[in-house]
């Protein structure tokens, strides 16, 4: 790369670094607590955690047995 | 002092500033919010049915957004759509190239797309009138493999590149609208959020980046991984991101604070991360490795909470279904999974 290119070029990482150092950011308690809440409201909705019954399970044919 | 050295410095400065940013925002950690929470009881997930029928390796999948199709990529040279509460193959799509990397479901259903060492990203009409699955468009302008690829709409479609870029496309004219550069090693994978206004990307260059589409501007950086990221996923509730790495840790960083909140890591785990995927709630983070295992992960916790054993060789590929219901993986052993 050119001498020219080069600072172009580190104009822009500079740029963006500036643009990045600017944005608002929201305290880690905050963004933590409503995390959990997040988990913690939708965890009886969440099929993987609360497990799933065969009579409602998609995936688990129901095999009927009978004598031919 | 030169230019370029007067910028350096500038840069190192800017940095800096951003450390001390993310700092002064620390005011807690996620392990002390949830030091009040029991940690999940253990997952025992049971494989419900097995796909068969890939003659190779298998690379990627993606779920429909139906939660019962799925579409899967392996270096057999074949994408296949499947309906997995049957496992029937509803389509097995030839490909002209076989080194496939990724696949993705377009949300509508109507399309799928798929791509690797031939830099290109195919796009297929699974409903062309006829009947008959053939490439719809070849969007091709990535100098680089195309890692990954994930449909905005039937209209566009979003890229990730060996080339170091992710560039969004439209299908119709296959042509390039714009190209996200700033990552400076390939970049491996990207994920789109619920409302599409956003991406992020991770890449061998160690770091995650969010992304605006419609700005084409990077908006956050996100450090800390000791090697290439492979895989990364979108927490359900939008404001956070979950990234696996070549590291052997996966990792969960906050949006809003602009910050790594935990790792995902056991001394006993040394291999690297292939795949990541959120459940439904959140609450569990599914990770498949080159140890041919898939980690669960309590991801408030940052507890091994269960583990998917039952593939031969490695994970390659995981997806949970929107509807929550399920989570399937695919492998190297040419086998893809469902669990619940």
């Amino acid at each position: 790369m050119s001498a020219a290119s080069s600072v172009v070029a580190m104009k822009k990482v500079v740029q963006q670094l500036r643009f990045e150092a600017n944005i608002n950011r929201v305290k880690v308690s905050q963004a933590a607590a409503e995390l959990q809440q997040f988990c913690i409201q939708n965890a009886l909705q969440d099929p993987l955690l609360t497990g799933v019954s065969s009579s409602t399970n998609p995936f688990r044919t129901q095999k009927l047995c009978s004598f031919v | 002092m030169g230019e370029m050295e007067q910028l350096r410095k500038e840069a190192e400065s800017l940095k800096d500033e951003i450390t001390a940013a993310r700092k002064a925002v620390q005011d807690a950690t996620l392990q002390d919010t949830v030091s009040g929470t029991v940690v999940v009881s253990r997952v025992q997930l049971k494989t419900r049915k097995t796909l068969r029928g890939h003659l190779a390796k298998i690379y990627a999948m993606h779920w429909s957004t139906d939660s019962k199709l799925c579409v899967s990529a392996s270096q057999d040279g074949k994408l296949i759509v499947w309906d997995s509460y049957t496992t029937n193959k509803v389509n097995a799509i030839p490909l002209k190239s076989s080194w496939v990397m990724t696949c993705s479901y377009a949300p509508s259903g109507n399309m799928v797309a798929c791509g690797g060492l031939d830099n290109m990203c195919s796009i297929y009409n699974l409903k062309a009138k006829d009947g008959n699955v053939k490439v719809m468009r070849e969007l091709a302008a990535h100098t680089g493999y195309l890692s990954c690829c994930r449909f905005l709409s039937d209209a566009e479609i979003i890229t990730s590149s060996g080339d170091c870029t992710c560039v969004l496309w439209d299908i119709e004219t296959g042509t390039q609208k714009t190209v996200f550069a700033g990552h400076t090693g390939d970049c491996m994978s990207l994920a789109v959020p619920l409302d599409f206004k956003t991406f992020i990307s991770g890449a061998c260059d160690f770091t995650a980046k969010l992304w605006d589409i419609r700005e084409g501007q990077c908006r956050q950086t996100f450090s800390g991984h000791e090697s290439d990221i492979n895989a990364i996923a979108f927490f359900p509730n939008g404001n956070a991101v979950i990234t696996g790495s070549d590291d052997a840790t996966c990792k969960l960083y906050d949006l809003r604070a602009d910050q790594e909140l935990i790792t995902y890591q056991d001394s006993s785990i040394m291999c690297g991360v292939t795949s990541i995927a959120p459940s439904l709630s959140g609450r569990l983070i599914l990770a498949g490795y080159d140890d041919f295992n898939c980690n669960i992960w309590d991801s408030l916790k940052a507890e091994r909470v269960g583990v998917l054993a039952g593939h031969d060789n490695r994970v390659s590929c995981i997806g949970v279904t929107a509807d929550g219901m399920a989570c399937c993986t695919g492998s190297w052993d040419s086998f893809l999974k469902i669990w619940n």
